[in-house]
């Protein structure tokens, strides 16, 4: 099968700067006036097609993005990261019900938080490592869902209604013409690729690519490992938790039901499917996941059915993901194995 | 520089692996710890390194104790590990592997050509291979990769596990040869080694670990002359 990556790579590398520019301008364009592309084979049968933009689609790039930091970049198996969504979600729906902030004030508030618990996941846990974390992650997952279920205060299995939408900026966010909510989130993913990208060619970059491939390697050189995974995480968090913020001023309602395990794996899928650790291959990943079940929901039950199958055959045909990352990165050190040259 | 183990205890879980023993590595020297697998050999390099905790006893570095200083500091203090099986970054080119070594001096640039040109002088191969993936180097120029990566921290002391190991005679010879002149320049040596003629040819002095204790001290050249010596590790004792 053609590497994509590899072309993308080789038509990158052969480009001048005009081309390059032209090429980002051109993506963004269609990708910004997707709003309008409901009326075509695109469209979503259930949901309105400018919806399904926001979410599913657009949160699960911003949380794939997140994620990816985590497992991707610095190889931590982290199966509860729907946690972070739940604590920025939580913090939009109790602060913007109960004090007069609004969505863009909370939004620094609710990443905190977010990052909070990272920290507070991160420290017991980080010592842990492969199968051990993901349990314990898992667990964190759940123990934040059903703290929430069993919180009188915040709605119990209720959840928060009313929760305010952002106030307009210039233009008023509506329920039943999201483009603008699509715009703002596309805006997020952006800022979020920049950072991680800057991120990527630094040292925290550096570290976590160390970490991954040999932890023990990375601390005989220097690398404070417990340290920058701690920081994995919590920037991680820091992304789960914006995307929960705006969720829950988008979404008006939440409710435990909306952040449970199974939010976590989808998004762990998005990031295995795409193209584990290739910032490119997530966001493919992750549109098509967020998309397909939408686009196909005609098909009712049958519908998780091919879902489940699509995956399936996809990962059988590409198992390192759609866009996996650098093809160097795959070869694979045989410890002593006898050689010479 | 001094390295020096002081009554030293270390621990898997409840197994002892390192049963009190006492090293002193002196500057400048070439000292060699040979012993049988599973005598305790890597375990006292990681414990030096770090990666492992001190149960008991000490580990004096220029007299301080540093068995509580965490491994990704100790680096700082000017101690190298070239892990066993070569710990390489397989993802990362050999010149990323490199740039690793330096990973908390990576400010200096003048620094990192210099020592860059250093490491390439000693190992000419790497330079032909920096834009190379480490997982697709052979086992020689992995362990090549690994120690030039050590001295990329500009070490004190290195620490050697098993370099030798998995390599054709002739390689031997020369990551020997190798050793002795990266000694040359100054930087004091502790070597692991299962090939103990060649490691007991090229260093000073060597402590025998037998399960976790030390069973024998002296200078290389007598060990190598030794008939219960030779019968036990090189295999050409008397018969
Ligand atoms: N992670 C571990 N968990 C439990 N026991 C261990 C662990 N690593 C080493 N050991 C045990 O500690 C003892 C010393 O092991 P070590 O690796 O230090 O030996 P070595 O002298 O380096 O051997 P070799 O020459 O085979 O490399 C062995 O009995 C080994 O089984
Ligand atoms: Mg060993």
């Amino acid at each position: 099968m053609i590497n994509l990556r590899d072309k993308g790579a080789e038509f990158w590398e052969r480009s001048n700067r005009p081309v390059r520019v032209l090429t980002v301008f051109a993506i963004m364009a269609v990708v910004a006036a997707l709003p309008y592309a409901g009326n075509t084979f695109l469209q979503t049968p259930v949901a309105a097609f400018d919806a399904v933009l926001v979410y599913p689609m657009g949160m699960f790039i911003l949380m794939a993005l997140g994620l990816n930091v985590v497992v991707g970049k610095s190889g931590m198996l982290d199966l509860g990261y729907v946690a972070f969504f739940a604590v920025g979600a939580y913090t939009m729906a109790i602060l913007g019900t109960r004090t007069g902030l609004n969505t863009w004030e909370i939004m620094p508030i609710g990443i905190a938080a977010a990052m909070f618990a990272g920290v507070l996941l991160a420290i017991p846990t980080l010592r842990l490592r492969g199968d051990y974390l993901a349990i314990v992650t898992l667990g964190f997952g759940e123990i934040v869902r059903v703290s929430a279920l069993n919180t009188e205060a915040i709605g119990g299995a209720l959840g928060i209604a009313g929760v305010p939408f952002p106030p307009g900026l210039g233009f008023e966010y509506q329920l039943l013409d999201q483009k603008y909510f699509y715009w703002t989130i596309l805006v997020m993913i952006l800022l979020v690729i920049w950072v991680i990208r800057r991120l990527t060619v630094r040292r925290p970059g550096r570290a976590w690519e160390s970490i991954r491939q040999d932890e023990d390697a990375a601390e005989l050189m220097g690398v404070s490992t417990y340290k920058y995974k701690i920081w994995a995480f919590v920037f991680g968090a820091a992304i789960g938790g914006g995307a929960g913020v705006f969720y829950a001023s988008r979404s008006m309602v939440i409710a435990p039901d909306n952040f449970t395990l199974n939010t976590s794996i989808l998004i762990l899928a998005c990031v295995v499917f795409g193209g584990m650790g290739n910032i490119w291959g997530v966001i493919v990943g992750a549109t098509i996941l967020g998309y397909l079940p939408d686009r196909f929901r005609f098909l009712s039950d049958a519908r998780l059915l091919l879902f489940g199958l699509v995956l399936v055959v996809f990962m059988n045909l590409r198992p390192e993901g759609i866009l996996p990352r650098k093809k160097r990165e795959k070869a694979i050190v045989k410890k002593g194995s006898g050689a010479s040259l | 520089m001094r390295l020096e183990l002081k009554d030293l205890h270390v621990h898997y879980g409840k197994i002892e692996a390192i049963k009190g023993i006492s090293v002193v590595v002196n500057q400048g020297e070439i000292v060699t710890l040979i012993g049988a697998n599973g005598a305790g050999k890597t375990t006292t390099l990681k414990t030096i390194s770090g990666l492992r905790k001190v149960s008991s006893g000490q580990i004096l570095f220029d007299g301080q104790d540093i068995s509580t200083v965490p491994a990704h500091e100790r680096v700082d203090l000017g101690i190298s590990q070239a892990p066993e099986g070569r710990g390489i970054f397989p993802g990362m080119t050999v010149l990323e592997n490199l740039e690793m070594g330096k990973f908390n001096r990576k400010d200096r640039k003048s620094e990192m050509d210099e020592d860059l040109d250093k490491v390439y002088t000693l190992f000419p191969r790497l330079k032909e291979r920096a834009s190379q993936a480490g997982g697709t180097l052979s086992g020689g120029e992995q362990q090549m990769l690994a120690i030039g990566r050590a001295l990329m921290a500009r070490p004190k002391v290195l620490l050697l596990d098993e370099p030798s190991m998995g390599l054709a005679p002739q390689m031997i010879a020369n990551i020997f040869r190798i050793i002795t002149e990266i000694n040359k320049t100054g930087v004091t040596i502790l070597l692991v080694e299962q090939n103990a003629q060649q490691a007991l040819q090229r260093a000073h002095r060597a402590y025998i670990l037998e399960t976790g204790n030390v069973v024998k001290e002296a200078k290389a050249s007598d060990l190598l002359n030794d008939p219960a010596v030779r019968e036990a590790y090189l295999g050409t004792g008397a018969h």
